[in-house]
């Protein structure tokens, strides 16, 4: 994206475009990402609710993959995670591994 | 008719505030800006202004609550003096980098350490980077026109930019003098409605204000906010023309006394310039060749401007009611000597310090200082760069 020049900007950094934050992919933030474990998952919807950005993605009720280019790997959704029988749904694996 | 009244330099301030009708005020009291707001919420208490009053337990919070009422989209003003304006400090920076246009009557008073509440330019200059417009007011007539005014400038959709105005405390804002209200009707058809720019109560069109702004843009809003201020000597001589239209009285960037065909002159901002031109009288009665430049739009500073109007001289002294410590000399010499810096022809300059704390500044110095320009004219040597006037060794 090319970069506006002080002459292009709104005065006082107003942003008038609502919802523009979604322009900002802070994926690229990460060092730890979450892997999802589709069987230790009772579709509970905690990682959604306590997800800082909108990482996560749900459909009809039950709950779908990451959306990576949001996920700043925080692992707040894994720490949260009931899990099922004691398994983790969630866990946090090193980027890049 | 506008009505001649008997008023201290506070009261006319409250009277051109009443006047303005402003939708918004957060204020807190402090010594000698107190009065303002006092009369001021009596004006809100008793109907006379439609005004919400927010009472809030700082200036800080009520800085705070400027910045969001202002955002919001209203009408905004305070008042404030001295240690009240340093504890806004962060909070100027918010309300100018947002561009709001917040209105605030400021009665310059000394800083402390050691207390003291009497006039001095040491808040003013503290907050003169801040990307405020500052408008300095040398008594109780100009501070009531400068404040009608600074609604104009602030407000003007190309400046959109908070605005000081500045008067010394007690010497100006405690004493009684004659001066001219205009009527109600002309103050508020001078200021006309205000007009909102992306307000935040405006829900068809939803916007935040206070983004993080970092490394890629950050430096291009610095930019942005020093071109604003290069619009607002313009805008300052549009208003002072139409203000002048209405009331007669002429205002500009700054006033020169008896300066075009002056020898040595005097650079002083506020009430001490009345003192100043008294004795330049004198000296011109003897065959002295003295003038006087005063400062009234003093940030942005119009260099340019300035640095014309003083550049014939043969010897200039700038009278500072503020030091600047480390920085060498007084801010206001500062500004001086880089207008004149960029002049091809220069006169002989020198920064004397007077007034802290309140102390009074007495014709005798005035004397003193020309004597000491008409020989720096002579002989063409600066006895000392810069001096404290007014002090016991």
């Amino acid at each position: 994206m090319k970069q506006k020049g002080w002459k292009e900007l709104t005065p006082g950094a107003v942003v008038t475009e609502p919802g523009s934050s979604k322009q900002f992919k802070t994926g690229s933030w990460r060092a730890f990402k979450p892997r999802w474990i589709e069987e230790n998952c009772i579709h509970c919807l905690f990682c959604w609710v306590y997800c800082p950005d909108m990482a996560i993605t749900v459909k009809d009720g039950k709950r779908g993959e990451f959306n990576f280019d949001y996920c700043k790997g925080c692992g707040i959704c894994a720490l949260e995670c009931p899990g099922k029988k004691g398994n983790k749904a969630i866990v946090m694996e090193e980027e890049g591994n | 008719m506008p009505k001649i009244v008997a008023v201290t330099g506070n009261e006319a301030v409250a009277e051109a505030l009443r006047q303005v009708n402003p939708d918004v005020c957060a204020a807190y009291p402090i010594t000698p800006q107190t009065d303002i707001m006092q009369r001021f919420s009596s004006f809100a208490a008793n109907g006379k202004v439609k005004t919400e009053m927010i009472l809030v337990e700082s200036e800080h919070s009520a800085m705070s609550a400027c910045v969001g009422a202002s955002a919001a989209g209203g009408r905004v003003i305070t008042a404030t003096s001295s240690q009240g304006l340093a504890l806004m400090w962060e909070i100027l920076w918010i309300a100018s980098g947002d561009r709001l246009p917040i209105v605030m009557p400021l009665v310059n008073r000394a800083l402390s350490a050691p207390i003291n509440i009497h006039g001095d330019h040491s808040d003013g200059m503290g907050a003169r980077d801040c990307g405020w417009i500052q408008l300095w007011s040398e008594n109780a007539q100009e501070a009531y026109d400068n404040t009608i005014q600074a609604f104009r400038i602030a407000e003007h959709l190309d400046i959109r930019l908070p605005a000081m105005v500045c008067m010394d405390g007690f010497i100006i804002s405690h004493s009684i003098t004659r001066m001219e209200y205009l009527e109600d009707e002309k103050v508020k058809s001078f200021v006309g409605e205000f007009k909102t720019l992306n307000p935040l109560l405006d829900i068809e069109k939803p916007v935040s204000y206070g983004p993080l702004i970092l490394t890629d843009y950050y430096m291009e809003y610095r930019k942005a906010h020093e071109h604003v201020m290069s619009k607002v000597p313009g805008v300052v001589k549009q208003v002072a023309d139409e203000f002048e239209k209405m009331t007669g009285r002429k205002y500009g960037l700054f006033e020169t006394y008896r300066l075009d065909d002056a020898e040595v002159g005097i650079v002083v901002l506020n009430s001490a310039a009345g003192t100043t031109k008294d004795v330049i009288d004198e000296y011109r009665a003897k065959g002295i060749k003295a003038g006087l430049l005063k400062p009234r739009l003093f940030r942005p500073f119009p260099y340019a401007e300035v640095g014309d109007a003083l550049k014939h001289l043969k010897a200039v002294c700038v009278l500072d009611r503020a030091d600047a410590f480390g920085g060498s000399f007084g801010p206001l010499f500062m500004d001086i000597a880089s207008s004149l810096y960029i002049q091809d022809k220069k006169p002989l300059m020198f920064n004397r310090i007077y007034g802290l704390g309140g102390r009074d500044y007495m014709p005798d110095q005035a004397e003193h200082v020309l004597n000491e320009l008409v020989e720096t004219a002579k002989t063409g040597k600066v006895q000392s760069v810069k001096e404290y006037i007014g002090v016991r060794e």
